[in-house]
């Protein structure tokens, strides 16, 4: 009985194996990408991107990511089981990038080559950081507001905080851009509400009443853009043009319905691609960029169903 | 029940044990020849010492409830306790500049007292394990979260401190084989718990209050007393957990731990430990840590979908658990 459960087991252990194994027994290029998630529709959006670069690269990718953003270990536990297969070279993106030194090390000294994405990696290591470049995307918002609001008038940034990357680069792009190009639209407000759904209706409501001749409001994260239709909806004033960033249902609903006039989406599929692309080249000795943009999409009411933008936009 | 019957009824225990650790651990070196076969980055130095270093904090944790498991309790706020524990070894170290010995010292009595609570939840008010253990889960997240405003302790000023689980004693005197500190606790820890269970009064009587409580209770013996002290004692091994996650990640994350029970349980039952009480090894445990930890590397080194390593992982269990139950069918 016991040798005979225990035959069994060998044999269902061994044809996994070798099942397993046959996928992997070929001359091709191995790139795993250790990412901040897996289940999420934007992971899963980065995660085709990657796929579809392997594919045209002729190149072996894997993604895996840990069930959610807390669990630190699980993913070094990834990472260092992807460096264990000796690797062309890795993406990866930190969930806490001081844990992460000790194996991105390992990596450096086996000359793997890591290419960060998304928030990318706090540190020198990686070779280049493929992620959306936040300044160029929010001043495509101050394009679109000045558009919308007819070239004049006074607006007003609602932010999810002035210490983070993204923070910083988003309210500078979109106030730098409307400064640089649009003299006629005044910035008379740069509040922030950390990203927080309440706090950023507060915050909008407060702006409304201290400007009631308040043409547009930018909210620069979900949480923000979602705060911002909160507060003009319950403050009740009309003709407020509200752009937003990022998706989720709340903000696409709020875009259907008319109540934002659009917003700004990154693209998770082209963060996927680069990062493949950017790690092919790495691998190959071939010089990369620093920083590569991976683009972004404006998209309202008119495009939102789009096969392109939908494929970027999650909930 | 005669004196007879209970002797050829413990021999035939004793005998199932044996077996189920032979079985468990034949599955273990199974897997590892089958992954080594498949893959010929399995076997090799640093990866194995990846397993092993993945093993540690689940092993320590289910060696810890394990011990609860056998008094036919079980304890699900041992993976947000691991993390309060890993929280106030930050406090002590970090915030308060203590030396690195309070920090340990923080820690492993930080879990010994939450543990000691839980015990007093279920012996002397006299609330289900699950309930009150469920209920302590979800009170240590929110103060982890609470305590650290929700942003991670970093022990950058604690120098050394990254070496209780990264650094490798082992591997100073032989270099070839660099097994981390973390890997040697986990044993330290598995080899005391295991003479505690056989060898001291503490480890007698949890075997007795998961077979039959009632009966130890009658003999006279403090039953609640015994069941919080070992409640605590098992706290306390939980706050080693924290230590080697603290080290591990140079930091306390805060919003880290929920999940972390069930694959702890996960690997006493792989074990072969009773569920139902007055059952288990120590040794299972600990070779059921390591089928976990040699599944989850070997699947992920296989690159197999993650979708399909959480299905491989779930089957593994129940066939574990299946075939202990068939084996005592027969023994029975």
């Amino acid at each position: 009985m016991f040798t005979r459960r225990t035959l069994m087991g060998a044999v269902a252990a061994l044809s996994l194996a070798s099942m397993a194994g046959g996928a992997f027994a070929q001359d091709k290029m191995y790139i795993p990408l250790i990412s901040k998630g897996f289940q999420h529709q934007f992971w899963q959006a980065v995660k085709a991107g990657a796929d579809k670069a392997g594919q045209e690269l002729d190149v072996n990718v894997s993604f895996e990511g840990p069930d959610n953003e807390t669990q630190v270990d699980k993913q070094l536990d990834m990472l260092s089981a992807a460096l264990a297969n000796k690797p062309a070279a890795i993406g990866f993106a930190a969930l806490d990038s001081q844990a992460a030194i000790p194996l991105l090390k390992q990596a450096q000294e086996a000359n793997i080559p890591v290419i960060a994405f998304d928030s990318g990696v706090d540190s020198d290591i990686p070779l280049a950081t493929a992620a959306t470049d936040n300044v160029a995307a929010a001043a495509l918002a101050a394009d679109k507001m000045a558009e919308l609001i007819g070239g004049k008038g006074k607006v007003a940034v609602v932010a999810h905080d002035q210490t983070s990357r993204t923070g910083v680069d988003r309210r500078d792009g979109f106030v730098n851009r409307i400064k640089e190009a649009y003299p006629d639209i005044e910035v008379v407000a740069v509040e922030y509400g950390g990203g927080d759904h309440l706090k950023s209706t507060e915050i909008t409501k407060a702006l409304l009443t201290a400007h009631p001749d308040l043409n547009g409001i930018f909210g620069t994260n979900e949480g923000s853009a979602i705060g911002v239709v909160n507060g003009v909806r319950e403050a009740g004033t009309q003709g407020i043009t509200i752009v937003g960033y990022d998706s989720g249902k709340a903000q696409t609903d709020a875009i259907r319905d008319g109540l934002m006039a659009g917003a700004i989406t990154q693209n998770p599929v082209g963060i996927g691609y680069e990062t493949v692309k950017a790690a092919v080249a790495a691998a190959k000795g071939e010089p990369v960029e620093k920083t590569i943009d991976t683009g972004f999409y404006w998209y309202d009411k008119t495009n939102i169903d789009n096969p392109e933008i939908a494929a970027v936009l999650y909930d | 029940m005669s004196v007879t019957e209970d002797k050829l009824a413990e021999r035939r225990a004793l005998r199932g044990a044996a077996q189920q650790k032979l079985l468990a651990f034949a599955s273990l070196i199974v897997l590892v020849i089958g992954f080594s076969l498949a893959s010929p980055n399995f076997f090799q130095v640093s990866n194995i010492m990846a397993i092993l270093q993945a093993a540690s904090v689940n092993g320590v944790l289910a060696v810890g409830v394990t011990l609860i498991i056998i008094t036919g309790g079980i304890d699900l706020s041992i993976g947000t306790l691991m993390t309060f524990c890993a929280v106030m070894t930050g406090v002590v170290l970090t915030w308060l500049g203590m030396p690195l010995i309070l920090g340990v010292v923080a820690s492993i009595a930080t879990g010994a007292l939450c543990g000691l609570i839980s015990g007093t939840f279920v012996a002397k008010m006299k609330i289900p394990p699950f309930i009150a253990t469920l209920g302590m889960m979800l009170i240590l997240k929110g103060l982890s979260l609470i305590v650290t405003g929700t942003k991670p302790i970093y022990f950058n000023d604690t120098p050394g401190f990254t070496l209780i689980s990264q650094g490798s004693l082992i591997g100073a005197i032989f270099p070839a084989f660099p097994v981390p500190n973390g890997v040697l606790i986990l044993f330290l820890v598995a080899g005391v718990t295991a003479w505690i269970l056989s060898r001291t009064v503490l480890g007698r009587y949890t075997f007795a209050l998961g077979s039959n409580e009632e009966a130890v209770r009658l003999s006279g013996v403090n039953t609640d007393a015994w069941k919080m002290a070992i409640y605590a004692l098992a706290g306390g091994i939980v706050g080693i957990a924290g230590l080697l996650i603290a080290s591990r990640l140079n930091s306390a994350q805060p919003a880290l731990g929920l999940g972390y029970e069930l694959e702890a349980i996960a690997a006493v039952v792989i074990g072969g430990t009773s569920l139902s009480g007055g059952r288990g090894t120590i040794l299972g445990t600990l070779i059921g840590a390591l089928i976990m930890s040699v599944l989850t590397n070997g699947l992920r080194v296989l690159s197999v979908a993650p979708e399909w390593q959480t299905v491989v992982t779930g089957a593994i269990i129940i066939i574990a658990v299946y075939a202990d139950q068939l084996r005592r069918r027969a023994a029975s």
